[in-house]
């Protein structure tokens, strides 16, 4: 195992501590948290382009890349996407329809999500606004970590946004107390091989661990759900359970507080990068 | 411009006179040489006995796998009456992957994406004018330890 | 009953680029049911054939190990607008299904 060293965790905490005390504040704004972010990954990726870091690992492999590219010009998960596509164009039993929940029928709205509510002073995923849209017409919610209809209906639902820029906004004391949440639970070691977030996405990303390219932090919320080996659909939350398992830590549930609140501050790194739903993974 | 997924319909639409017949899968499937599980037993069953290296055989494949299930593999042949086109995965269980034949009208030229069950020669085979020609590359499947 | 098959086709002079997207398990026979244990039946195309204005440019023959929901680019020579491109498969349990485009 790689990270045992006492180097590797004393930079994990200083590079927390530099988000921390930037400009003399006992917490960043989440601006310079952004910033700081990016400044640690032109260090290391001096050459590479921002709108590049939706691809992720992908984008620090050309072998990598051109498999996706490949993929996605006509991609087998095809058939789940228009799956969803129905399961979105499904009126409900009084006649309406998912679209109308939406702005502009759901078009360009996944990038303003998460958003904080002061009303129920709680992060509003995407997802949940899906659920609310059942709620509100008398139907059945869906199941979070359900890939049959929380997945499918997303898979589609977000290619709606395809283009657009994420613009999570922090802009009250209520939204800031659970970006701080989010934040903190992103630099919090946890599991048996006791690795935070930050471990393997801010301070080595680019680096490789078990035959892994690890992907920066900035530019991972803008492409869910994936298709991982083309087929097998995956919603960020889900990833989010995985990862926590791949640190032998017990996951939180798909939609749980912790995760709405992880996920805020996340996706505010990729603030001003392109969306693009529904794409491949290995 | 619709596709159906015939079968028990096929007969009535047929009848119906709406449906063109698909009378048209010529060629028998070899089982023989799909069945084949030691790469010498393929060669002989699709009739390559030997094979002469080609270098006018363009190969695009990938160094790493990012998943073995779904390998993109582009084959462009510049051997003049090219006939037949075949993918063979080395250490597949059964290394034939897909056979192609290439009738006029058809460039020779195939882009497909196939599943390969570890680290392997990919060997594209070609049949031009009766005799065979052969290229190859390793590609590298990883079972990485995250992913995604 | 959902599209067995998505196809594109670009006319490049007299070049038609082909792209044809099966939707089809491929299973190797190899793969147990998580609930059941039991293994999935073997599943797979076997032939695929390709026409131009009715007449044959591809004959193909598939083992399992194409991937599932295959992919298939080919080009044919000599194409123009109004032309008919058609695509069909048939699999180990017989089935089979069909796809024609015109080009334009």
């Amino acid at each position: 195992m790689c990270f045992r060293q006492l180097r590797s965790c004393v930079r994990l905490f200083l590079s927390g501590m530099a988000l921390a005390s930037v400009a003399g504040q006992a917490f960043a704004t989440p601006e310079q948290d952004r910033a700081a972010f990016i400044a640690l990954y032109r260090q290391k990726f001096p050459a590479l382009p921002l709108k590049a870091y939706v691809d992720g690992a992908l984008t620090l492999s050309s072998d990598a890349k051109a498999q996706f590219d490949s993929i996605m010009d006509f991609p087998p998960f095809q058939g789940d996407i228009d799956k969803g596509r129905k399961l979105w164009e499904t009126h409900f039993k009084n006649g309406k329809t998912f679209g109308e929940c939406f702005a502009d029928g759901g078009r360009n709205v996944a990038g303003n999500f998460p958003y904080y509510d002061s009303d129920v002073d709680k992060i509003i995923t995407f997802e949940m606004a899906i659920n609310r849209c059942l709620r509100d017409n008398g139907e059945v919610e869906f199941k979070f970590g359900d890939k049959a209809t929380m997945g499918s209906v997303t898979a589609y639902a977000r290619t709606l946004s395809d283009g657009m820029l994420v613009n999570v906004r922090v802009e009250s004391a209520g939204a800031a107390a659970k970006y701080e949440r989010g934040k903190k639970m992103y630099f919090t070691r946890m599991g048996q091989y006791n690795f935070a977030c930050a471990s393997c996405h801010l301070d080595n990303a680019g680096k490789i661990l078990r035959t892994e390219i690890l992907s920066p932090a900035v530019g991972q919320t803008t492409h869910w759900p994936v298709f991982r080996a083309g087929d097998n659909l995956n919603t960020l939350h889900m990833r989010y359970r995985r990862c926590m398992e791949q640190m032998r830590a017990s996951p939180f549930p798909a939609g749980s507080e912790e995760f709405n609140n992880l996920e805020y501050f996340h996706s505010y790194l990729s603030n001003g990068l392109p969306m693009r739903a529904s794409v491949y993974r290995k | 411009m619709r596709a159906l997924a015939l079968g028990g319909a096929y007969a009535a639409a047929f009848a119906a006179g709406c449906l063109r017949p698909v009378y048209l899968f010529a060629a028998e499937w070899n089982k023989a040489a799909f069945d084949a599980k030691a790469l010498a037993d393929t060669m002989k069953n699709i009739g390559a006995g030997s094979a002469t290296d080609s270098d006018q055989i363009q190969l695009k494949a990938p160094e790493i796998a990012e998943n073995g299930a779904i390998v993109p593999v582009e084959i462009t042949s510049r051997i003049p009456d090219t006939q037949t086109i075949y993918i063979v995965a080395d250490k597949n269980p059964q290394p034939l992957v897909a056979i192609f034949e290439i009738q006029p009208g058809l460039e020779p030229f195939i882009s497909t994406r196939i599943k390969m069950g570890e680290s392997s020669k990919v060997r594209v085979l070609v049949k031009a004018a009766g005799k065979f020609y052969v290229t190859s590359q390793e590609v590298k499947v990883t079972i990485g330890g995250c992913g995604g | 009953m959902a599209d067995a098959m998505k196809i594109r086709a670009q006319l490049q002079g007299d070049l038609a680029d082909v792209k044809v997207l099966m939707f089809h398990p491929m299973e190797t026979g190899l793969r147990k049911d998580a609930v059941s244990g039991e293994i999935i039946p073997l599943h797979f195309i076997q032939r695929v054939v390709a026409t131009h204005n009715g007449k044959t440019v591809m004959n193909a023959q598939w083992s399992r190990a194409v991937s599932k929901n295959p992919f298939i680019n080919f080009r044919i020579r000599g194409a123009k607008t109004g032309d008919k491109v058609a695509i069909s498969w048939e699999d180990n349990n017989g089935e089979t299904a069909s796809i024609e485009t015109t080009l334009n």
